[in-house]
């Protein structure tokens, strides 16, 4: 018998396992854990979804969630990448951004519609020393989903999450 | 073998070779941000490759996987356009072509996550949101030379004649494709033109180049960048790290 529910004690363990770029997180507050079934052969079946296309760090999430699930007596955990629907920042929980921002990352505004041109970020927190007197100095940072900040009020750097 | 298997292969080069130029730049850009913001272009396109080449070998059906097309396919068996090959000479020429390429995938990969393909759906659906990112970086630039200094000003107007005759191979015809690729041209160059009148540059008139990357008749670029690219694997085959 397969059990789809996401309450399940597998999904339990799975939503505890924190991203490899930004500990703070799991990858249950970014919404990049979508889907945990188990059987009652204790076999586990998770599906992922990347933030970006090249995300590297879903091999490390995928290595992980074996030894995260292995650890809590399962026997054999397959972890699936699936691409649709595509991962937006809206999925992240409010819990996630206040992490995130308790972390020294402004978390991300709302997606918006997915064509057109990107749309002009009017002013970014900082999540330093809270002012709104910030500037984008570079639209990509240290990875694919963040932009470079610098706050004009307490000269600090920080990143910010990408609307996507 | 699927009959897709070319169209999918091509898609696929594009977005793997496109990926390897953008990498050159890193520590060659004009400012560390902009190392960055390259590198990060690149990797979005190498994780498209990554899915388009695997579901490029399953279309295949012999066996082989996402490595075995990028490391062990030979010059003429690459299937990607042209412009994409194109080498590196100044930071305006990169950008003019990214701008050509990004606005083109954008339009690509709007249209490409209605197919009914799942899988080019998916990857689509995801890459469409990525390569906003990549036009407007790119325009940023192409407007910020082209209407900066006399200097940056030719060198931006040079840059786009020197790209712009490699721009018709992105429409021409291709069998089994899933979205016409002449049909992209009008909100294409519509979308660039934009671009160039805010930059106070001109849409170039050259003439179109003898391009024919999708048949695996390539530039003598590529045998250099698939040396650089191959070489490691192919020195070292089955290697892990």
């Amino acid at each position: 018998m397969v059990t789809t529910t996401t309450k399940s004690r597998a999904w339990a363990v799975a939503a505890r396992v924190p991203d490899p770029e930004l500990p703070v997180v799991t990858i249950e507050d970014l919404g990049i854990l979508r889907d945990v079934t188990e059987d009652d052969q204790r076999r586990v079946h998770v599906q992922i979804t990347p933030t970006y296309s090249g995300c590297p760090a879903m091999e490390t999430i995928r290595t992980d969630l074996i030894d995260a699930l292995t650890e809590a007596g399962y026997r054999r955990v397959c972890v699936e990448f699936v691409l649709s629907p595509a991962w937006t920042t809206d999925w992240m929980t409010d819990e996630a951004r206040a992490k995130l921002s308790a972390y020294g990352i402004a978390p991300p505004g709302p997606a918006g519609p997915t064509d057109g041109p990107v749309a002009l970020s009017l002013s970014v927190r900082c999540p330093q020393c809270g002012s709104l007197d910030t500037r984008e100095s570079s639209r990509f940072g240290s990875t694919a989903c963040k932009s470079l900040w610098v706050c004009r009020s307490c000269r600090e750097p920080f990143d910010h999450f990408k609307p996507l | 073998m699927n009959p897709m298997f070319p169209y999918v292969l091509g898609l696929a080069d594009d977005a793997l070779v496109s990926a390897q130029r953008m990498g050159w730049w890193i520590s060659r850009a004009p400012e560390l941000e902009e190392d960055v913001a390259l590198a990060n272009i690149g990797l979005d396109q190498l994780g498209q490759a990554r899915t388009l080449l695997a579901y490029a070998g399953e279309l295949e059906g012999a066996g082989r996987g996402e490595d075995d097309l990028a490391y062990w396919r030979d010059e003429r068996d690459f299937r990607n356009v042209c412009l994409v090959e194109r080498p590196q000479t100044d930071f305006g020429v990169a950008m003019a072509r990214l701008l050509i390429f990004a606005t083109w995938q954008s339009e690509l990969y709007a249209a490409l996550s209605g197919a009914d393909d799942a899988t080019l759906a998916g990857v689509a659906g995801k890459a469409v949101k990525e390569v906003r990112y990549h036009v407007d970086h790119a325009a940023r630039w192409v407007v910020r030379l082209g209407d900066g200094t006399d200097e940056s000003h030719l060198r931006m107007q040079a840059a786009l004649e020197a790209e712009w005759p490699w721009l018709d191979e992105l429409f021409a015809p291709v069998d089994q494709a899933v979205v016409d690729p002449a049909g992209l041209r009008g909100p294409v160059v519509s979308r660039i033109a934009a671009v160039v009148g805010e930059a106070t540059l001109e849409l170039p008139q050259t003439q179109p180049a003898v391009a024919r990357g999708r048949e695996g008749i390539h530039t003598e670029h590529l045998g250099y960048l698939l040396a650089e690219m191959q070489h490691l694997t192919r020195s070292h085959p089955g290697a892990a790290w």
